[in-house]
């Protein structure tokens, strides 16, 4: 179970909220309204098992969560989950990656610190032998303009 | 029976005799007959992957999905610490200095070269920028895109990084970077079809070896690479899941 976030990692003046996460309980986070933007020229890639459970993050990964690799592998994505995303995002990226299919979508991903990052995010299946193993996901720079969109849109999403 | 040995058509014209030196280096390392066939383009060598006339291709990344899932291709090495990256550069005297501050309806200059101008477009697309609010022209050289910026012919460059660096310095001095990829796991590989499959691991041995004589040395020199490293299968499907999550 993800546990909760250490107000001592948290920089800055912070909010609280409690997560009830699908795959994994309740968790109290907090966050600020730091932003780290995107690094230009960059992808930032992990790949889950089956289950969902991470095992395989790439150094951008690292650098933009705030979390070490020991703290990542074997956790569960929902570490990055931030109060301002709407759960329904998250279930139309299951459904359709359950569906076999690819999911696009943009994200405001939660760091350790309590600040935010966001991105645009593309999971895959991996197929072997015609057999999903497992889950892929590659984030790219978010156009500002589709930002701003998502700023408005997410909010009436509740 | 003579197997045909492809090379991605991105090729640098530097290194063109270096890949009928490496035919030949293979033809006398493996004892198989190999006959070395250069395509114009991506499209007529694809067509020849597709009819079945190729065993043996060192592929550019964008193909690998076909050549391995459809194909049935098996990775056999890479070079050394090299990796497929691109720069989008505008003129010197271009106002712009960020990806962000570019607007719609501008030129952009690109090549054929798919993997390259793919990851040249996810960078732009962080501009809003995408095939639809931008005029694309293809040209067959890297060389041709810095002229047609430094002659405002077109606003923005995507190029192969190694290719820009290796622009003259007085080309280099007129032109102006805004933005570098550091993706790292998209490169280049060495792959070897059904009728030769059974001989992947022999080849991979040879291949690792290479940088191990003089000989072998000179060859990878005349390929301007410095040794081959393997690629496992798992690397490869991996890189094949990365480039179809950048496809979209
Ligand atoms: C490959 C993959 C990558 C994911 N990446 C993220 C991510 O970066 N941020 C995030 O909040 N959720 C991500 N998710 C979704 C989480 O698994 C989870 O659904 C989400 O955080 C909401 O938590 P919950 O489903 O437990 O309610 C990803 C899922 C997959 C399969």
């Amino acid at each position: 179970m993800l546990s909760d976030m250490n107000p001592e990692n948290i920089i800055g003046d912070y909010k609280e909220a409690v997560l009830h996460l699908y795959g994994d309980g309740s968790r109290k986070v907090f966050y600020t309204d730091i932003e780290t933007p995107y690094p230009d020229g960059k992808l930032i890639v992990s790949t889950t098992d089956k289950a969902g459970v991470i095992t395989h993050v790439n150094q951008s990964f690292i650098e933009m969560s705030g979390y070490t690799e020991e703290e990542l592998i074997g956790t569960l994505h929902s570490i990055l989950r931030h109060p301002d995303m709407p759960a329904v995002a998250f279930k139309d990226l299951w459904d359709t990656v359950n569906r076999g299919e690819k999911w696009q979508g943009f994200v405001k991903n939660l760091r350790k610190d309590g600040g935010y990052y966001w991105v645009k995010a593309t999971v895959i299946p991996n197929i072997r032998n015609g057999q999903v193993v497992g889950y892929t996901s590659v984030r790219r720079k978010p156009s500002r303009t589709k930002v701003n969109e998502c700023i408005q849109l997410y909010p009436t999403l509740f | 029976m003579s197997h045909t040995f492809t090379v991605s058509p991105d090729f640098s014209p530097d290194h063109l005799s270096g890949w009928y030196i490496f035919n030949t280096w293979l033809q006398r390392q493996s004892g198989e007959a190999i006959h070395l066939e250069m395509y114009d383009d991506f499209h007529a060598q694809r067509d020849a992957i597709q009819s079945n006339q190729i065993d043996l291709i060192y592929a550019n990344p964008f193909d690998a999905a076909m050549l391995v899932r459809e194909k049935g291709f098996l990775p056999l090495v890479k070079a050394a610490d090299m990796s497929d990256e691109a720069i989008i550069a505008v003129s010197v005297d271009n106002a712009v200095n960020d990806i962000s501050h570019l607007s719609a309806g501008i030129n952009v200059a690109t090549t054929e070269d798919p993997d390259v101008h793919m990851i040249g477009m996810i960078m732009l697309e962080a501009g809003n920028l995408d095939a639809s609010n931008i005029q694309t022209h293809f040209h067959n050289s890297y060389v041709l895109i810095a002229k047609s910026l430094i002659q405002g012919k077109a606003d923005v460059g995507i190029f192969l990084a190694e290719a820009y660096d290796g622009l003259s310095n007085l080309t280099k001095k007129q032109l102006k970077i805004l933005v570098r990829s550091q993706i790292g796991v998209i490169h280049h590989s060495l792959m070897i079809g059904p009728t030769l499959a059974h001989r992947q691991t022999e080849f991979q041995q040879l291949l690792l070896a290479m940088n191990n004589d003089e000989k072998g040395k000179g060859v990878l020199n005349s390929l301007g690479f410095d040794a081959w490293v393997k690629v496992e299968g798992e690397e490869m499907e991996f890189m094949i899941d990365l480039m179809d999550t950048l496809s979209i």
